[in-house]
């Protein structure tokens, strides 16, 4: 019997299945660990080891007693098996990256060629041009490129840690200021445990001359990444940041709950973009990250603008709404995103627009991309206060279907507190269906050219938001990971 | 390819869906220049009958061959089958959100020159060829601009249809129900692309339930088909005794 074409298409497909994560690879590196488990030792061990000041102690400890006393929250549509807290690393670092490197040229080569391998050159002769990036492996941060050119300006680019020592007084005064401690379990666990992150500062007045970019890396199996960052852009400033992250292919699943608090002051504006692809899990759901992070910007001041960009295509779970709180008056919050699920992924992602200030504006556009048998929610809260006159929301929800098995919801909650205010919602659901990618074959396109141009166009106006080399990066990405999902 | 040999061959094709068999030995040659009208009740089998000649994954050929060119093409794909000249006119052309005809025809048309080891074209001088084009089928080049058969009414949706034809000059047009939903003016355009790219190196295959179609385009042999076989086979003149008496009077 011959299966006409079917058999062709399948094999076409299988090919394209069989194509690995490309980030799946992991580094065999000398590392220097704390035990196993979380206690009050564990985390007084992590600060001793960053030779932290005692009020960075003391907010640990303070967190850590919250998060004992809190628990999981367990509004969101997810589904996974109990994390056990107590089985993982709270701290790996590569054992040559012990005391603070002066030079990027002291960094261990293995740990060179690694961000290398992920396209990643930390090196001078071959980084980008025109991005300044700190470099994230598990623990802590390996290095952080064009410091000096951005000193030249006032802007501080650095890790957590160096920060930590270097700033302590703007440190103390910001961390926690956005999301404090105790906000929710993953936000208290990470106060309590974070080991590293960027840092970043622009004084007033000035435009950073270059896009900064902080690149995670996951690398232990059992280790879990608790990254922290923290952005301040004083009156009148203006910065563009960029995030991607990678993991290697394990069949367990890694825990990564970071935080990202962003600080617009009077006027200044904040540009964060996240290029997100952890591992995802196989085909059949196992391994992958558990993707758990609070995201927040503060547009503190008047006409302040925080714009929050994200192409979600990795992790195993996602669960990540960054958000705005519109203090200043004419202060503006942008979400977009695209999300992108398959196999058996989960995604529950959104916003949080919290409108306090007068005509305090706000946007998302939200693009839901479910393939397999995966779940992709957007969850969204859109909070107009009683003082913030004049306010306006706009909201858009969008999602695509793959095949018949997988899954999108939406869940758009709106509070409107007072008669001045414009909410706008829209919303839809689509589907690519297997005689629409006929379509494209029968007029001699091929199938992964037909599912690219679906995807691109069903997220064109997210990816106009991304800076230059990521638009096209994300494009790629989603390609990528969704080949071999329809048919 | 011999001069006189047909550009399609189908030998007791035999095809089913989820185990229900749909075609049942059916036989049918085309040879270049000919028209041929395919009419025939509801269910019979007809539109399952365009979408395995263009390769759709649904459909499993248990018996038979088809052949294009003198090549049997059951194991070829569907964009081989398109690349090698057949063009399938959908009954229901598909929408897709977010992609833009222009692209989408651009596309396709070099996905064909790319087989050919032609040159493809840039979005300029691709242009230039398919305004030309639209000029065939009274469409505007603001049909461009806008995604895929979205929002388009029935009578844009074919006429998109018979323009992408035209477009790719495919050697074998099978034409599903593209009479079906239209005006008589739509009716018109659509007949007058279709004779526009019938040329004597060309055959169509006619899917209708109208003679009204075949009396702006004139088949060269008129085919009944029944429960998936064919079970009459005659000149235009069967058309109209069909049009007059039904189906019945054939059992």
């Amino acid at each position: 019997m011959i299966n006409q074409s079917k058999k062709v298409l399948n094999t076409n497909i299988t090919k394209l299945v069989n194509k690995t994560y490309q980030y799946g690879f992991s580094t065999n590196i000398e590392k220097d660990i704390i035990e196993k488990g979380l206690n009050e030792e564990t985390v007084q061990l992590i600060s001793e080891k960053k030779n932290e000041p005692k009020f960075l102690l003391d907010f640990r400890l303070k967190a850590y007693k919250k998060w004992k006393a809190m628990s999981e929250p367990e509004w969101s549509y997810l589904k996974f098996p109990q994390i056990n807290y107590q089985d993982i690393i709270y701290y790996s670092a590569p054992r040559s990256q012990k005391k603070k490197l002066k030079d990027l040229k002291e960094v261990d080569p293995e740990l060179l060629q690694t961000f290398e391998k992920l396209g990643i050159s930390l090196t001078e002769q071959k980084r980008l041009a025109n991005v300044a990036i700190d470099a994230v492996f598990d623990s802590v941060s390996i290095g952080t490129t064009f410091q000096t050119e951005l000193q030249k300006s006032g802007v501080i680019f650095a890790s957590i840690s160096d920060a930590i020592n270097e700033y302590s007084n703007l440190i103390e005064k910001y961390l926690g200021s956005v999301v404090p401690i105790g906000d929710n379990y993953f936000s208290a666990l990470n106060s309590a445990v974070f080991t590293d992150g960027s840092f970043c500062y622009i004084p007033e007045n000035v435009v950073c001359p270059l896009d900064l970019s902080t690149y995670f890396r996951i690398n232990d199996q059992n280790a879990g990444q608790f990254e922290r960052t923290l952005v301040i852009a004083e009156k009148n400033s203006q910065v563009n940041y960029l995030e991607g992250c990678t993991a290697p292919q394990y069949d367990t699943n890694q825990l990564h709950a970071a935080i990202v608090e962003l600080i617009a002051l009077e006027n200044a504006k904040i540009t964060y973009s996240t290029v997100q692809n952890w591992y995802s899990g196989n085909e059949f759901g196992s391994g992958g990250i558990y993707n758990f992070v609070t995201k927040r910007g503060l547009c503190a001041g008047s006409y302040s603008k925080i714009s929050w960009t994200q192409v979600e295509t990795g992790s195993s779970i996602t669960w990540k709404y960054p958000s705005c709180i519109l203090m200043g008056d004419n202060s503006q919050g942008e979400f977009y995103s695209v999300a992108l699920t398959n196999n058996y992924q989960q995604a529950d992602t959104g916003t949080k627009m919290i409108h306090l200030g007068k005509n305090s504006r706000s946007r998302i556009v939200s693009k839901g991309i479910s393939a397999g048998k995966s779940k992709n929610t957007y969850r969204g809260f859109v909070n107009v206060t009683n003082k913030a006159i004049g306010a306006r929301n706009y909201s858009q929800c969008d999602s695509l279907l793959i095949g018949n098995l997988s899954n999108a919801n939406t869940f758009p909650y709106i509070s409107v507190q007072n008669s001045t205010t414009k909410i706008e919602h829209e919303a839809s659901t689509s589907k690519i269906g297997e005689e629409q990618i006929f379509y494209f074959l029968q007029r001699g396109i091929c199938l992964e050219k037909a599912i690219e141009l679906m995807i691109s166009g069903f997220c064109k106006e997210i990816f106009t938001k991304l800076p230059l080399e990521f638009a096209a990066e994300a494009d790629k990405l989603l390609t990528l990971k969704l080949e071999g999902s329809v048919g | 390819m011999m001069l006189n040999s047909p550009l399609l061959d189908i030998k007791n094709l035999q095809v089913s869906i989820n185990e229900t068999e749909i075609l049942k030995n059916l036989n049918l040659t085309v040879k270049k220049g000919e028209i041929h009208a395919i009419m025939g009740p509801n269910g019979s089998g007809k539109s399952t009958f365009s979408k395995v000649l263009a390769g759709h994954p649904s459909y499993l050929v248990s018996n038979g061959d088809i052949r294009f060119k003198g090549t049997s093409i059951l194991e070829f794909d569907p964009e081989q089958r398109s690349h090698l000249g057949i063009f399938l006119a959908f009954q229901y052309p598909i929408e897709i959100p977010g992609v833009s005809n222009e692209d989408f025809l651009r596309l396709s048309y070099n996905a064909k020159q790319k087989f050919y080891n032609k040159p493809e074209l840039d979005p300029l001088q691709f242009l230039e060829i398919i305004n030309e084009k639209l000029e065939f089928v009274n469409m505007s080049p603001l049909f461009l601009s806008r995604n895929v058969n979205e929002g388009f009414s029935g009578g844009e949706k074919k006429r998109n249809e018979i323009l992408q034809m035209i477009l790719l000059d495919s050697d074998l047009a099978i034409l599903d129900e593209t009479d079906s939903g239209l005006d008589i003016d739509a009716l018109k355009t659509v007949s007058m692309g279709i004779n526009r790219f019938m040329t004597s190196s060309k055959s169509i295959i006619l899917i209708t339930h109208y003679q009204r179609l075949l009396d702006y385009i004139k088949p060269d042999f008129v085919h009944v088909m029944q429960k998936g076989k064919i079970i009459k086979t005659g000149s235009s003149k069967l058309a109209l005794e069909l049009e007059e008496k039904g189906y019945e009077w054939l059992n």
